[in-house]
């Protein structure tokens, strides 16, 4: 698989968007943490509490966002490691920002002239699920919901036009 | 024969990953250090000869590109060869890198095999 600039997509139109970022997101989780995940078909929704954002600006300005389980988080962290799920500990938050940034590094470098002319922000995270998000972004979020194993990741995209 | 190689990253998650897969392409190592940032990678290198660095772009304190441009002055580091790996696709950056004395440049996500085909023609002074 490569992650590389292969399959870029031309930068006027935002309708292929999702599939990219859907892309762009399984490319992380297979070369970085070895495995596959799996389109989620219920519309059932989990506790999201953990939350990784980075923040795209210049050409393309937004906030990209992953959101899991603890439980996901701390299975994401295990696997990007490559030690046993109870060894895990402080270095969650490190993985579930790592793992953002490369999704959102990986999206943007598969649409044309982003590579170039959008950048992005150190990640941040949050841990609990006791907040709300208040964006400036005047479009519905992009979101792509897939399942690590059984437990589901969602992965948002705020754009700001 | 065993190298000694820096990896500096602010992530200390990545650092051990780019530790990782560089064991898995196959490349014995004798020691790693590790560094957050630049700044902390020069007080290292003040008092370890290395034979590798591996170093991402985007990091707070002192970047690497601004450590790149350092690593001239620091008798460590002479003749090391540098390998950035970073998110930033930019060609533009990749070029910014080379041209400041970069020798190899991986982008992440990464694999193991990614990894070999930029480190081993470095070590082997070939880039």
């Amino acid at each position: 698989m490569n992650a590389g600039t292969a399959m870029q997509a031309p930068r006027g139109s935002q309708e292929n968007w999702a599939a990219l970022l859907e892309v762009a997101t399984r490319e992380v989780f297979a070369l970085m943490l070895g495995c596959q995940l799996t389109a989620f078909a219920t519309a059932d929704e989990s506790i999201s509490d953990v939350t990784a954002m980075v923040g795209l600006a210049g050409q393309l300005c937004g906030v990209l966002s992953v959101r899991c389980s603890g439980k996901a988080a701390a299975l994401m962290t295990s696997k990007m490691l490559g030690v046993a799920l109870d060894k895990v500990g402080s270095e969650i938050a490190d993985a579930l920002g790592e793992v953002c940034n490369m999704v959102a590094g990986n999206f943007k470098n598969k649409i044309a002239g982003l590579a170039e002319g959008c950048m992005l922000s150190p990640p941040t995270v949050i841990t609990g699920n006791d907040y709300t998000l208040r964006s400036q972004g005047d479009t519905p979020a992009l979101e792509v919901r897939l399942l690590l194993e059984d437990l589901l990741i969602i992965i948002s995209l705020q754009v700001h036009s | 024969m065993p190298i000694r190689a820096l990896i500096i990253d602010d992530s200390s998650v990545m650092r051990k990953i780019v530790e990782r897969s560089l064991a898995q392409a196959g490349i014995a190592m004798s020691e790693v250090f590790q560094a957050g940032n630049g700044a902390e990678a020069l007080v290292v290198l003040k008092e370890n000869r290395v034979d590798l660095i591996l170093c991402d772009i985007n990091m707070p304190v002192m970047d690497g590109l601004e450590f790149i441009k350092q690593l001239p002055g620091v008798e460590n580091a002479k003749n090391v060869p540098v390998v950035m790996i970073t998110t930033e696709g930019s060609e533009a950056q990749v070029v910014q890198a080379l041209s400041s004395g970069a020798s190899g440049y991986i982008r992440k996500p990464f694999t193991p095999e990614q990894v070999k085909e930029q480190v081993i023609p470095v070590l082997a002074g070939k880039v």
